[in-house]
């Protein structure tokens, strides 16, 4: 295990620094620069500005440069927002974009899972139907309509919850809910149609030939064995929310990290690119891991400890 | 001897989008204390679907039982609801199923599948159920119980396998034991010990067993009565003597015609019965096996065959056995075994109720 955990590690830090080369030449090679979307600055500011942030060194100085301070977690100052470093950024965003998408995860994977189960379970009736229903109408309506949608009916007819802002609890539950609706949805389809695989399986007959009840049956032969999917969705997904979302995080002024994505693109500010990109490939490659030791826990025929083939 | 089960006009359909399939049509029989039936029938006969409905396990819908009695230990299970019979599976019915490498949880370490059982019906505490669990893996044959308890299905050989599934279907001390081809996914050595396994387990804890199979060989091994199902019925029923020494309705003669024997000429040609099963949704009018039967009447298109008592136990439902009906001789393959059997009656007598 301890083998096989460090071997991955290695393997990670190899696609990290492919992915950190690919990001830092591909964003040279888009035109402009971080200036060039202001007024037209004076040749000599600009070349002190470029002085500055190390930009009229030759690209192989620069790389070296980037490389070397990323091993120290060092992604640099922010070329737009002035004072303040990418490491800031991040530390300021992510808690709260982390919170808000551990939430939404949490929705997604309760009601997904749940939805699913009693689809399959009964199979071809109405409860199959509505939980399809919902998860339909959950992949297809985008998260901003979603979003609007949900603080129309809560926040402005009912007044339940409010409409936007950061602040407590009551704040997070509404841009959750808009952001783990397609997911949610699509777990319940995952959950559904690998219930309906497990269910048709012998094991299953065994199962019920024992005299087992159909709730012991359900939990001890049917979840865990369904769960597979799931799980593998689970990986890109959960890196993918806990970074933040642009559109939720706009719509409802959430301090978050997803905006960065979006507006650091916009700005041309090179060290928020990398900085986020690098954060985001981490993320990912981390939460991969993660599934692919959940597989082994999950499933005993799934040896991670490097076993040899055909075992 | 004590009856354990006895099946009565047993009547099985299932509706599917073309119609209403009747996969068992009308079946008697009776299976006593300790012994073995062997029910034999090619694909689709509704062998399988027999048992399963005896334990109740063909899903309904689509699956519906519209008619007949299963008195086991002579209490109607037909009427039980699925929590009622939560308590009777496993615990006084079990069932052991084709594929061993299908039919154990692959997530599930062995042991713990066979304490399922044991935790269900006979209230024992995890670490009482964990020895009973070894016991009964070394009672099958499985060496090293103690380690083998805690491995996953996929560390099992095919055998091994077949042997946790007897295991499990043993857990609770049955008093019947459905076997559905229990051998038919083994190779041929394997298949031997498992049979052999099944019929010392079987003297130990004096079980009933009915066993499902298509092959004779099989049956001719392990059963002490043989039933021949065709098109949801059964055709012949009798003991093992008597269905393979004196066999009455042509279905049986076609089936031992095309089993290969070793003193046959071994330039022969293998018979085959020619033509397949009919269709269940609409069953054919008369005797079932009439368009594929050489035999044939008129009247096997016309109307279908009672059963006829040949001996105590020995029953076929075909109308050669009428005193109107012409003499024939069945096939070569099977005349030279037939045998002269000293319980046959004189004359085969009508019965009403096939049994």
């Amino acid at each position: 295990m301890v083998k096989y955990i460090s071997k991955r590690l290695l393997y990670m830090v190899l696609s990290l620094f492919l992915i950190i080369t690919a990001t830092f030449f591909l964003m040279r090679i888009a035109p402009g620069n971080p200036f060039t979307s202001e007024k037209k600055l004076p040749p000599e500011i600009e070349a002190s500005l470029n002085a500055h942030y190390g930009l009229n060194k030759p690209w192989y100085a620069q790389y070296g440069d980037y490389l070397v301070r990323i091993a120290q977690w060092d992604f640099g100052p922010s070329f737009k927002y002035e004072s303040r470093t990418v490491n800031d950024l991040i530390n300021d965003g992510f808690p709260v974009s982390l919170a808000l998408g551990a939430e939404a995860i949490l929705f997604a994977v309760a009601i997904g899972i749940l939805l699913g189960v009693i689809a399959a379970l009964r199979h071809n009736k109405w409860q199959d139907y509505t939980a399809m229903i919902i998860a339909v109408f959950g992949i297809s309506v985008p998260s901003f309509i979603m979003a609007t949608f949900l603080q129309y009916i809560f926040a402005i007819k009912l007044g339940l919850l409010p409409v936007a802002r950061w602040d407590n609890f009551s704040n997070t539950i509404l841009p959750a809910l808009a952001l783990g609706a397609t997911p949610m949805a699509f777990i319940a389809r995952l959950t559904r149609s690998s219930m309906l695989e497990v269910l048709s399986n012998d094991y299953i007959k065994t199962a019920k030939a024992k005299g087992l009840s159909r709730g012991a049956m359900i939990m001890k032969h049917t979840i865990r064995n369904a769960l597979m999917p799931v799980v593998s969705y689970m990986g890109p997904l959960s890196a993918g929310i806990i970074t933040g979302s642009f559109v939720i995080e706009k719509i409802f002024g959430i301090p978050g990290l997803g905006s960065h994505f979006v507006l650091s693109i916009s700005n041309r500010d090179y060290t928020v690119i990398m900085g986020v990109t690098v954060f985001y490939s981490i993320l990912l490659l981390v939460s991969i891991l993660l599934v692919d030791i959940a597989y082994g826990l999950i499933d005993p025929r799934i040896k991670l400890a490097g076993g040899k083939k055909g075992e | 001897m004590e009856k354990i089960l006895e099946v009565k006009d047993l009547k099985v359909s299932f509706h599917v989008y073309g119609g209403e399939v009747q996969a068992v049509r009308g079946v008697s029989f009776d299976l006593f204390k300790g012994e073995t039936l062997a029910i034999v029938g090619e694909s689709g006969s509704g062998k399988s679907v027999l048992n399963q409905t005896i334990m109740k396990l063909i899903p309904m819908p689509p699956g519906k039982i519209t008619g007949g009695q299963i008195l086991f230990h002579g209490e109607d299970i037909v009427h039980k609801s699925d929590k009622e019979m939560e308590k009777i599976r496993g615990k006084d019915i079990s069932m052991i199923f084709q594929d061993p490498m299908t039919s154990l949880n692959p997530t599930m370490k062995v042991g713990h599948q066979i304490m399922e059982v044991l935790h269900k019906h006979q209230n024992m505490k995890s670490s009482q159920a964990k020895e009973r669990a070894i016991e009964l893996l070394r009672l099958v044959g499985i060496p090293m119980p103690e380690k083998r308890v805690n491995q996953y299905p996929h560390e099992f050989s095919g055998g091994m396998r077949q042997r946790a599934m007897i295991a499990i279907a043993l857990a609770a001390n049955p008093s019947l034991l459905i076997a559905d081809e229990p051998t038919t996914a083994l190779d041929v050595t394997i298949q031997a010990q498992i049979l052999e396994l099944m019929k010392d387990l079987q003297k130990k804890m004096d079980t009933s067993i009915i066993f499902i199979t298509h092959d004779l060989g099989v049956v001719a091994n392990v059963a002490d009565r043989v039933a021949v199902m065709y098109a949801g019925q059964i055709v012949e029923i009798g003991t093992v003597d008597e269905i393979f020494y004196d066999p009455r309705h042509p279905y049986t003669w076609g089936l031992l015609a095309s089993m290969p024997s070793l003193d046959s000429d071994h330039k022969a040609e293998l018979a085959a019965i020619p033509g397949t099963p009919p269709d269940l949704t609409n069953p054919p009018k008369g005797d079932a096996f009439a368009p594929r039967n050489q035999y044939a009447l008129a009247i096997d298109f016309e109307q279908e065959p009672p059963m006829f008592q040949v001996s105590e136990t020995h029953f076929a439902k075909t109308w050669l056995l009428h005193p109107d009906a012409p003499k024939v001789e069945p096939p070569e393959a099977v005349k030279l075994k037939m045998r002269k059997l000293s319980s046959t009656f004189e004359k085969p007598i009508l019965v009403k109720e096939g049994k």
